[in-house]
């Protein structure tokens, strides 16, 4: 019995999500066009230069209407780049644009205030007044509008979050779910040229975080602005992200989409960003361009037989050094020798041990090299999976990932 | 033997006075403590707390020099009313804002600095300006420290005797306030008189005080985190 890994790699393991999310880039993949040359003219400029204690921040980013994800690990400068763009932190140098209205340019002193920005700002944290009701909080940013105008637009954009019910409670009476709308609400109703969501649902179980995306999807398909949707969830890249942005100590790594950038990863920060808990130095052993594959032996292995692996043909002198990064959701294992696969790899190994993480089991594999292997409850249950049990992975020419040294 | 009423009313008319100005003055003096990030905080904060480890005739004796009709202020008071500030009313006010300073000041400065950050960042970005930040977000979650602080200065008003004596002397009726009274009564060896005029005084404060801690049970005065 061969049991399929990748269903359990996710820790949202709703395979839906996923689905969602490439539906949905068929329907972004004609937004632009109706929306013509509008996405420039209202694209999020920034060149930012801040020097922190611990680090410095160094970017340029171009953002257009839609969601654009800077992913990185904590400390990568994520929230240090979108309290520049709100205005709560002053970059040392560089200039912030959007849509052609300058909110900061080091060259010309000009730093507009936060409250002058039109930014709306998701907090990690929410930031909701405590003292306030949930209409109070929603009506905060809309001082400057008479009482019936205030009441109308918070009336609004309560019932576009599908809240509007909860009106006169205080944000202490309701739950986390409804306090991420709450605070999306007090966000867009003020019309921001910008959304900035810091990780606004990091916190929420996964049927509510994807309700809540579809609302915020919905919304910004009525008013199209930039939105930087900052995560370190890989999910959440993929379902959201048309562009991804990949900040490590301060510095854009990687960008592209999320296919570009997380799928065939070159360098081995992003790697590790991207999940992929086996990651080997090895070296190419042969090359077959006919086939479009290379195998590739595993280095640092000191006993036992060699390990060799077909990966997928990339640019590479025969001889030279490469890294291989395998996730341990797209390994299938199996008790019995698996027969007639069109996977080209299979090793043979032994079960070294078996740790339960939530709803996955991690299963270290030794077959020559340690591989990390995750596996459903249902499937280690089925298979009788025990310490010491020899078991055999199957890996996929195209789930080995070559990256540079 | 019937209480002397006079001096109490007159303490009690300043410290409601002296907590009234010190709730308005001390509201800037306590944001600039709590927010502002100039290197020379550290000489403010310590001007403030002076007061507190100052004995009250030092402080007194300035405070009457500088309200005196050799100083500028002496000066321009006599040009403006005619007659000095010292040993007057309002000459014990002033006295009696500064050796109150800290008491009003410090409350105030921890329970803005308790104020979440983000919230302020939040309503900035939502188009508040710092004062509306201020009016709407810091005043509304700084109310215990609001109320400790003037509980805290008016009692603390009640009960000042050093800097009452140095600025104001012991004109009945003017400046001479219930803790004068008692010393006054106790030199005269009349104790019975002292001792009734003191209990009132204690049950007074200790009232006034039980009800501000009975009001903010979950507050602790003086704690800079809250």
């Amino acid at each position: 019995m061969v049991v399929y890994g990748s269903l359990v790699t996710s820790s949202m393991p709703r395979q839906s999500t996923v689905q969602e999310t490439k539906q949905e880039s068929g329907d972004r993949a004609q937004a632009p066009a109706d929306s013509g040359h509008n996405l420039e003219s209202q694209a999020l400029q920034a060149k930012i230069l801040k020097k922190l204690d611990a680090f410095c921040l160094d970017v340029e980013i171009a953002a257009t209407p839609g969601f654009t994800i800077p992913f990185g690990p904590s400390g990568a400068g994520k929230t240090t780049l979108l309290d520049c763009i709100a205005g709560l932190l002053t970059p040392d140098t560089g200039r912030i644009s959007v849509g052609g209205r300058v909110l900061f340019n080091a060259a010309e002193h000009l730093d507009l205030p936060p409250a002058r920005r039109s930014v709306g700002y998701v907090f990690q944290d929410l930031a909701l007044f405590p003292h306030l009701t949930v209409e109070q909080n929603v009506q905060y940013g809309l001082a400057h509008l008479s009482r019936p105008q205030r009441q109308e637009r918070a009336a609004a954009a309560l019932d576009s979050f599908r809240i509007l019910q909860l009106g006169k409670r205080h944000t202490n009476e309701i739950s986390g779910g409804e306090r991420q709308r709450v605070a999306l609400a007090r966000a867009l109703v003020t019309d921001p040229k910008v959304l900035l969501l810091d990780e606004p649902l990091a916190a929420l179980d996964t049927a509510t975080k994807s309700r809540i995306v579809d609302d915020l999807r919905r919304w910004n398909h009525a008013h199209r602005i930039p939105i930087l949707y900052v995560t370190h969830s890989r999910d959440e890249v993929f379902a959201l992200g048309e562009r991804v942005l990949v900040l490590d100590r301060g510095r854009i790594v990687a960008q592209g989409t999320p296919h570009e950038v997380l799928e065939a990863p070159l360098q081995e920060t992003i790697a590790q960003l991207a999940g992929f808990e086996n990651i080997f130095d090895a070296q190419v052993e042969s090359v077959h361009e006919d086939r479009g594959t290379m195998r590739c032996r595993l280095t640092g292995i000191t006993a036992g037989t060699p390990v060799e692996l077909e990966t997928p043909l990339v640019r590479a002198e025969l001889g030279s050094p490469l890294r291989v990064g395998i996730r341990a959701g797209d390994i299938l294992l199996a008790t019995a020798p698996p027969a007639g696969l069109s996977a080209r790899n299979v090793l043979a190994g032994r079960i070294a041990t078996l740790e339960r993480r939530d709803v996955i089991v991690s299963a270290r594999v030794d077959c020559g090299v340690e591989m990390e292997v995750h596996l459903t409850l249902a499937a280690r249950d089925s298979l009788a999976l025990t310490p010491d049990k020899d078991v055999w992975l199957v890996i996929k020419t195209h789930s080995c990932h070559l990256m540079r040294n | 033997m019937v209480i002397d009423w006079e001096p109490f009313w007159l303490t009690l008319q300043l410290a409601v006075i002296v907590s009234a100005i010190l709730l308005v003055i001390g509201l800037p003096i306590a944001y600039w403590i709590a927010f502002s990030r100039s290197r020379l905080k550290f000489l403010v904060e310590a001007v403030v707390a002076l007061p507190i480890v100052l004995p009250p005739t030092v402080l007194g004796f300035y405070v009457l020099v500088a309200l005196g009709p050799r100083s500028p202020l002496g000066r321009w008071w006599i040009a403006l009313t005619g007659h000095t500030l010292a040993f007057t009313f309002s000459g014990l006010v002033i006295g009696s804002i500064l050796y109150s300073l800290p008491f009003a000041v410090q409350p105030f400065a921890a329970s803005f600095s308790g104020v979440d950050r983000k919230l302020m960042a939040a309503s900035a970005t939502l188009g508040a300006s710092p004062l509306r930040t201020f009016v709407r977000v810091v005043l509304p979650l700084s109310i215990p420290g609001l109320i400790a602080g003037t509980a805290l200065s008016f009692a603390h008003t009640m009960g000042e005797f050093g800097v009452v004596l140095m600025v104001g002397g012991n004109i009945p009726g003017v400046t001479r306030t219930v803790s004068i009274d008692i010393y006054d009564q106790v030199q005269a060896s009349n104790y019975a008189a002292a001792n009734q005029t003191a209990l009132l005084l204690l049950v007074i404060c200790f009232g006034m005080l039980s009800v501000v801690y009975g009001l903010n049970r979950r507050t602790w005065l003086f704690s800079p985190g809250r």
